[in-house]
C-alpha cells in the first residue's frame, strides 16, 4: 500500500488552524498571568474566535474537499462553524465573571472551551468517518475535562465522570459501527458509502444495517435523543454553567451536522431503513423530554430535558429529508444557539457560588427586583416555548411546515402538542418571575461588563431571528444548496 | 415600506392631518350613509384621503409604544404618567382607526380591502407569510370596537386602581393586552392572528391573576390558560390544515383559493372549520371550554370589562366572521357553530338565574351573550353576529364598569343579597348600570334590542327550534339583569352599617366613561337599524366581507371576489321575505325582554319571599344551578387530575421503574457493570449505560428484523 502525502492545503483549514494556535497561545499567556487575573486569557481567546470567524466568511461559497477527502469545506459546514463560534465566544464571555465567583478563573477553561471548538469544527467538516470520530474525540475530551473544571464541586466531578464513562461506552458503540460500515462498504469515506450503496444491489447486508444501528447510538448520545439521554440532566446540572451553555448548544450543532451528513447523504439510500426508526426516536424523545422537565424544580435540570425536546424536534427535520428539511435544521440551530445561550446566561448572572439560586423557586419575584434581567429571561423562555416573534417560534414552524410538506402530518400533530406541553413549564418560571413574591432577599446582580455584551448578543439574535427571519433562512438554504 | 423611512415632509403633513380632524369628519360624515354614492364622487379627489389607509400598522403600534414605554421604564415614572401614557397611546390608536374607517368608506364597497404589506416575514419556498395589516369592515369594525372600548376602560382604571401598588404593572399589561388584540383584528394573515390570538392569551393570563399574592386570582389565571392551550391546540392545527390544503396562510389567498377551488372536498373543509371553531370556543369561552371566563372575575373589575367586552372573548367570533367563507363551504360546520351557540346561550343564562355575586351574573351573562353571536354566525348572519358584538362591547363594558363603581363604593363587596336600595348613593352608576341592563335585555330602542332581535330573526328563518331555545335564553337574559339591578339599587337595604357610612358616587374619572358607553348602548342600535328590507346600514358595510347582498341592488355583490359566499345567494332569497312576519317577531322579542323584567319585577320587589318557596319546591334544580352543574368538578375529575398526575407518575415511572425494571431483570448485565462502576458512588450511571445499551439492542433488532 501506498502511502500517499496528502496536499496540505492550510487555507481550507484556516479557521481551525487559527483556534487552533489560538488555544495554544492562551495556554502559553496564561503562564504568565498573575493568579486569579487570567482575563487577557480570554480576551486572547475571542480574538482567535474572531479571526476565524473572518476568515470563515472567505471560504463562504467555494465548497471544495481537502486533505485527501478528508475534508469538506462547504456552505453547509460554514454555516454550523459559525454557529459553533458563536457560540464558544458567548460561552466565554459568560464565564469570565463566573469563574471569578466560583473561585476558578485559569486560563486553561478558555483553551479547553477552544480546542473543543476545533473538534466541533472538524465533525462538522468531516467528509470521512475517521474524520468525523477524531472531531468527535477531540469534543468530548475537552468536554470531559470542562465539565469537572470545578473540582471542588463534588458535582462538577460526579458530571465529569458521568459523562466520561458513558460518553467513552458511546464512543465504542460509534467506532464500532464506522467499523462494520467499513467492513460492508470498504471505505469509511462518506462519498465513497454513498456510491457504494447506490451500486449495490442488496441492500439487507446485516452488517451494513448493524453498522448504521451503532452509528445512530454514537450520534443518538451526544444529541441525547431519548433512550440514550439519561446522562442529560446529571451532567448538566453538575458542569460549571457555562459549559453546560457551551454542551448543550456546540454539541448538538457539531453532532447534528456530522448526523446529517452521514444519514441523509452517505446513508441517503438506506433512507427507508432508518426514516421510520427516527420517526419514533423523534416522537419519544421530544415527549418524554417535555413530560419530564415539568416535574423539574432545577433551572439547570429543566433546561437539560428541554433540551432533549429540542433535540427531538430538530430530527423532525431530518425525517422530513427535503431541502426545507435541512434548511430548516440549520435555522433552528442558529435560533436555538442564541435562545439557549441567553437563558443559561440568566442562569449565571442570577446564580450564587456553588449551588446558588438554581431553583426554580428561587426566581420568585425576580421580574420585579431586576426588570431587565427578568425581561430577558421572559424573552428567552418564550422562544423556547416557540411563542411569537421569537427566533424559536419561526424555527419551530420551519421545522413543522417542513414535516408536513414532506406528508408526515402526524409527526408534526405531535409536535405541535409536544410545544404546547413545553409551554407549561417554560411559562411556569416566568409566573415565578412576575407572580410570585421573593421567597427570600435577592442580593445584588453583578453585571460585568462582558456578560452584558454576551447577553445583548444573545437577545438580538432571538428577537432579530424572530422578526425579520428571512436572510438567515436565506443563509440556511445557501448553505444546504451544495451539500456535498 | 419599512417603519422608520419615509419620515420627512411626507410624515409631517401626515401628522399635521391629525389636527385637521374636524373638517374631515364633516366632510365625510354623510358617507355613513350615502356611502355608495358619496364613494363616486370622492374617488375623483380621493389620493389625498386613502392615504390613511396606508398607516394602519399604527393602529397597533401605538399600544406597543406604551406598553414598551412603560414596561421598560415605568419603574422610574411618575404614577400619573404612566396612566397618561397608557391612556393617551390607546387613544391615538382610536383616533388613527377612526380616520382609516373614514377613508375607507370613500372606496366604492366592492374595493374596500386594503392590505398593508410591511415586509415578508416568514419565507419557506414557494409560501410565504407577511407581517401585513388587511383593512376591511369587518376588521375596521373590530379596530374601532376595540380601540374605543379599550380606550375608555383604560381612563376608567386610572381611577380605580388608583390606590393600587401594582399600578404601572397594571397598565403595561394593559397595554400588551390591547396591542395584541389589534394585532389579531387587523391581521392579514392566521400567522400573525396567531400572534395576536397568543398574545391575548398571555396577557388574560397576567392579568386575572394580577393580585398574584392570593390563591383564587393565580388559579383563576392559570385556569384560563390552561384551557385556552386547548382551544390554541385546535387553531394550530387548522392553520396546518389550511396550509397544506391551500398553500397559503393569507386571508385573501386562502378565501380566493376556497371559494374558485371546488377541488377542496367538504370533508376538509368541515375539519379545518371545526378545528378553527375549537379554538373560537377556547378564546369564547363557549362549551366545553367556557369554564375559564366566570373565574376569570377574580383579576381587577376592568380587566373583566375588558377581557368580556373588548378583547379577548370576541376574538373567537371575529375569527369565525372572518373565516365566513370557509364556513359557508362547511354547512355540517355552521350546524355545530350555531348549535354550540345557542346551548351556550342557555346553559349558562341559566347558571346566571341564581348566582348571587354581581360579577359572576355578568360573567355568565357575557358567555350567554357569545353563544348569540356563534348562533348568529351558525345561521349564516355573521354580520348580525358582529354587530351584536359591537353592541355587546358598549354594553357588557357598561355593566363591568358600572359593577367596578358598585364594588368601589361596597368596599369591595360583591355579594347581592348585601347590597340594595344603592340607587340613591351613586344616581350615575344606577342610572347607566340601567341603560345597559335595558340594552343587554333587548328593551326598544337600546342597542341590544335592534341586534338581539336580527339574530333572533335570522335563526327563526333558518330553524324554529334554535329561534325558541335562543328566545328561551332571552327571557332568561332579561330576568337575571333585572333582578341583578332590583337586588342591587332598589328594594330595601341589606348593606352593612359600616359599609353604608361610605356609600359614595364615584369620581368623575369613573363615571365619565360609564356615561358614555350609556349613550353608546342606548343609541349605538341605530346603525343597524332594520330598513325592512331585510338589510341594514351595517350590514350592508359589512357585506364584502361576510357575504349577504347590498340593499337596493338585486344582484349579489361579489365586492372583492375573495369574499362572495354562498351564503350571499340565500340572502338573495331573504329579500323576499315577509315583512309583516319581521315585524311581528320584533314585537314577540320585546315581549319577551319584558316578559324577564316583569318577573324579576314580581319575584324581587313585589314579593320577596317568592324566590325561597320557589327555591323550596324546585331544591334539585336550584342545587344544580347553584353549583354550575357541576361542571368545574366534572372537568378536574376527567381531566385535570389524571394529567397532573401523568407527569410525576412518567417521571418516576419511566426513569426509575422501567430503566431499573429492566436493570434487575437482566441480572447478568447489572452484575458486570456494578463491578465495573461500583467505586463511583453514583450508583446511577451503569443504569444509564444499561439504557444506552438496551436502545442499542433494540435499534440493530430494530433494523435486522423489520
Amino acid at each position: 500500500m501506498d502511502l500517499v502525502i496528502p496536499k496540505i492545503d492550510a487555507l481550507s483549514l484556516c479557521p481551525e488552524l487559527v483556534l487552533s494556535i489560538t488555544a495554544m497561545l492562551v495556554l502559553l499567556v496564561t503562564v504568565y498571568l498573575p493568579k486569579g487575573r487570567k482575563d487577557p486569557a480570554a480576551y486572547v481567546g475571542l480574538l482567535g474566535i474572531f479571526i476565524a470567524l473572518m476568515s470563515l466568511t472567505l471560504l463562504w461559497g467555494k465548497p471544495r474537499y481537502a486533505f485527501n477527502n478528508m475534508i469538506m469545506v462547504d456552505n453547509f459546514s460554514i454555516f454550523f462553524n459559525m454557529v459553533i463560534l458563536v457560540t464558544a465566544a458567548l460561552s466565554i464571555l459568560m464565564s469570565i465573571t463566573y469563574l471569578k465567583e466560583e473561585g476558578m478563573s485559569h486560563g486553561e477553561f478558555y483553551a479547553l472551551i477552544l480546542f473543543s471548538a476545533v473538534g466541533m469544527m472538524f465533525m462538522t467538516a468531516g467528509a470521512n468517518l475517521i474524520t468525523i470520530f477524531l472531531g468527535l474525540e477531540t469534543m468530548s475530551i475537552s468536554l470531559y475535562v470542562l465539565a469537572g473544571f470545578l473540582r471542588d464541586s463534588n458535582r462538577s466531578n460526579e458530571s465529569a465522570l458521568k459523562y466520561l464513562l458513558l460518553g467513552a461506552f458511546s464512543s465504542a458503540f460509534l467506532l464500532y459501527g464506522i467499523a462494520f460500515i467499513y467492513g460492508a462498504t470498504g471505505t469509511t469515506d462518506l462519498k465513497g458509502i454513498s456510491e457504494f450503496l447506490s451500486r449495490a444491489t442488496y441492500m439487507k447486508d446485516p452488517m451494513l444495517l448493524a453498522g448504521m444501528g451503532l452509528l445512530l447510538v454514537g450520534f443518538g448520545f451526544k444529541i441525547a435523543t431519548v433512550p440514550f439521554h439519561m446522562w442529560t440532566p446529571d451532567v448538566y446540572e453538575g458542569a460549571p454553567t457555562s459549559v453546560t451553555a457551551f454542551m448543550s448548544v456546540g454539541v448538538k450543532a457539531a453532532v447534528f451536522a456530522a448526523f446529517v451528513r452521514v444519514f441523509s447523504h452517505a446513508l441517503w439510500d438506506l433512507q427507508p431503513d432508518w426514516n421510520q426508526l427516527l420517526w419514533i426516536l423523534a416522537v419519544l424523545t421530544m415527549t418524554l423530554g417535555n413530560v419530564i422537565a415539568i416535574a423539574q424544580t432545577n433551572i439547570k435540570r429543566m433546561l437539560a430535558y428541554s433540551s432533549i425536546a429540542h433535540a427531538g424536534y430538530i430530527m423532525m427535520g431530518m425525517i422530513a429529508s427535503n431541502e426545507l428539511g435541512t434548511s430548516s435544521i440549520l435555522f433552528y440551530m442558529l435560533a436555538y444557539a442564541f435562545t439557549n445561550l441567553g437563558a443559561f446566561g440568566v442562569v449565571i448572572l442570577f446564580g450564587r457560588k456553588g449551588e446558588g439560586n438554581l431553583d426554580i423557586e428561587d426566581y420568585s419575584g425576580m421580574g420585579f427586583k431586576y426588570p431587565v434581567l427578568g425581561l430577558l429571561m421572559a424573552v428567552f423562555l418564550f422562544s423556547l416555548a416557540g411563542i411569537p416573534p421569537t427566533a424559536g417560534f419561526v424555527g419551530k414552524f420551519y421545522i413543522f411546515s417542513a414535516a408536513v410538506k414532506a406528508g408526515y402530518i402526524w409527526l408534526a400533530i405531535i409536535g405541535v402538542m409536544n410545544s404546547l406541553v413545553s409551554v407549561y413549564y417554560y411559562l411556569r418560571v416566568t409566573v415565578m418571575m412576575y407572580m410570585k413574591d421573593p421567597v427570600k432577599d435577592l442580593e445584588g446582580l453583578h453585571w460585568s461588563p462582558s456578560m452584558i455584551v454576551a447577553l445583548i448578543i444573545a437577545v438580538a439574535g432571538t428577537l432579530l431571528i424572530g422578526i425579520f427571519p428571512s436572510p438567515y433562512l436565506d443563509l440556511a438554504k445557501q448553505s444546504v444548496l451544495h451539500l456535498m | 415600506m419599512k417603519i422608520g423611512q419615509r419620515w420627512p415632509e411626507d410624515e409631517m403633513y401626515k401628522w399635521g392631518s391629525y389636527f385637521g380632524l374636524a373638517p374631515k369628519i364633516a366632510k365625510t360624515w354623510p358617507c355613513l350613509r350615502f356611502s355608495q354614492y358619496v364613494s363616486n364622487f370622492c374617488s375623483v379627489d380621493n389620493w389625498r384621503n386613502r392615504e390613511m389607509l396606508d398607516y394602519v400598522w399604527l393602529v397597533p403600534l401605538f399600544p406597543a409604544i406604551g406598553f414598551l414605554i412603560n414596561g421598560l421604564f415605568g419603574y422610574r415614572l411618575s404614577k400619573g404618567f404612566v396612566g397618561v401614557l397608557a391612556c393617551t397611546v390607546i387613544g391615538l390608536s382610536f383616533l388613527t382607526s377612526v380616520l382609516i374607517f373614514f377613508d375607507l368608506l370613500q372606496l366604492p364597497p366592492e374595493s374596500r380591502s386594503f392590505e398593508k404589506i410591511i415586509y415578508t416575514w416568514i419565507p419557506a419556498g414557494d409560501f410565504k407569510t407577511s407581517v401585513g395589516f388587511l383593512v376591511d369592515p369587518l376588521s375596521i369594525i373590530m379596530m374601532l370596537t376595540v380601540s374605543g372600548v379599550s380606550f375608555l376602560i383604560h381612563i376608567y382604571s386610572v381611577g380605580y386602581m388608583h390606590e393600587d401598588e401594582g399600578f404601572k404593572r397594571y397598565f403595561t399589561y394593559l397595554n400588551l393586552f390591547v396591542f395584541s388584540m389589534l394585532l389579531l383584528v387587523s391581521a392579514n394573515n392566521f400567522l400573525l392572528m396567531f400572534v395576536g390570538w397568543e398574545g391575548v392569551g398571555l396577557c388574560s393570563y397576567l392579568l386575572i391573576g394580577f393580585w398574584y399574592e392570593r390563591k383564587a386570582p393565580a388559579d383563576a389565571g392559570k385556569k384560563a390558560f390552561v384551557v385556552n392551550r386547548i382551544g390554541d391546540f385546535g387553531f394550530l392545527l387548522a392553520m396546518m390544515l389550511i396550509f397544506v390544503t391551500f398553500g397559503t396562510l393569507n386571508f385573501h389567498g386562502v378565501f380566493g383559493a376556497a371559494h374558485h377551488n371546488n377541488e377542496v372536498s367538504t370533508l376538509v373543509m368541515t375539519a379545518i372549520t371545526l378545528l378553527l371553531f375549537l379554538g373560537a370556543t377556547g378564546k369564547s369561552a363557549q362549551i366545553p371550554l367556557y369554564t375559564w371566563l366566570p373565574d376569570a372575575m377574580e383579576g381587577p373589575t376592568p380587566v373583566s370589562a375588558l377581557i368580556h367586552a373588548a378583547t379577548m372573548v370576541t376574538a373567537g367570533v371575529y375569527m369565525v366572521a372572518r373565516c365566513s367563507v370557509l364556513y359557508t363551504l362547511a354547512p355540517v360546520s355552521l350546524t355545530v357553530v350555531a348549535i354550540v351557540g345557542v346551548a351556550t346561550a342557555l346553559f349558562t343564562a341559566s347558571m346566571a338565574l341564581a348566582a348571587n355575586d354581581i360579577k359572576r351574573v355578568l360573567a355568565y351573562s357575557t358567555i350567554s351573550q357569545l353563544g348569540y353571536m356563534f348562533l348568529a354566525c351558525g345561521v349564516g348572519a355573521f354580520s348580525a353576529g358582529i354587530f351584536h358584538l359591537m353592541t355587546h362591547a358598549f354594553f357588557k363594558a357598561l355593566l363591568f364598569l358600572g359593577a367596578g363603581s358598585v364594588m368601589h363604593a361596597m368596599a369591595g363587596e360583591l355579594d347581592m343579597r348585601k347590597m340594595g336600595a344603592l340607587k340613591p348613593h351613586m344616581p350615575k352608576t344606577y342610572w347607566t348600570f340601567l341603560i345597559a341592563t335595558l340594552a343587554i335585555a333587548g328593551i326598544f330602542p337600546f342597542a341590544g334590542f335592534f341586534s338581539k332581535d336580527e339574530i333572533l330573526w335570522h335563526a327563526f328563518e333558518k330553524n324554529t327550534i334554535l329561534w325558541a331555545l335562543g328566545a328561551c335564553a332571552a327571557l332568561m337574559t332579561s330576568f337575571y339583569m333585572f333582578r341583578a339591578v332590583f337586588m342591587t339599587f332598589h328594594g330595601e337595604s341589606r348593606v352593612d352599617a359600616e359599609v353604608k357610612k361610605h356609600l359614595h358616587e364615584s369620581p368623575s374619572v369613573m363615571t365619565t366613561p360609564l356615561i358614555i358607553l350609556a349613550i353608546l348602548s342606548a343609541i349605538g342600535g341605530f346603525v343597524g337599524i332594520p330598513i325592512i328590507k331585510g338589510a341594514n346600514v351595517f350590514h350592508d358595510f359589512l357585506t364584502p366581507v361576510t357575504g349577504g347582498h347590498v340593499a337596493g341592488s338585486v344582484e349579489v355583490t361579489l365586492g372583492n371576489l375573495a369574499y362572495a359566499s354562498s351564503s350571499a345567494l340565500s340572502y338573495g332569497e331573504a329579500v323576499q321575505h315577509n315583512v309583516g312576519l319581521e315585524i311581528f317577531m320584533m314585537v314577540v322579542s320585546l315581549i319577551i325582554a319584558f316578559g324577564g323584567l316583569g318577573l324579576a319585577y314580581l319575584m324581587y320587589l313585589k314579593d320577596p319571599s317568592l324566590p325561597r318557596r320557589l327555591v323550596e319546591k324546585f331544591k334539585l334544580l336550584y342545587h344544580l344551578i347553584l353549583n354550575k352543574w357541576f361542571v368545574d368538578e366534572i372537568y378536574d375529575f376527567l381531566f385535570v387530575n389524571p394529567i397532573k398526575r401523568g407527569s410525576t407518575v412518567l417521571w418516576q415511572f419511566f426513569d426509575a421503574k422501567v430503566i431499573d425494571g429492566i436493570v434487575n431483570g437482566s441480572g447478568w448485565c447489572i452484575k458486570w457493570t456494578s463491578s465495573v462502576l461500583k467505586r463511583i458512588q453514583t450508583g446511577y450511571v451503569q443504569n444509564y449505560a444499561l439504557s444506552i445499551l438496551v436502545g442499542a439492542v433494540a435499534i440493530i433488532f430494530y433494523f435486522l428484523l423489520v
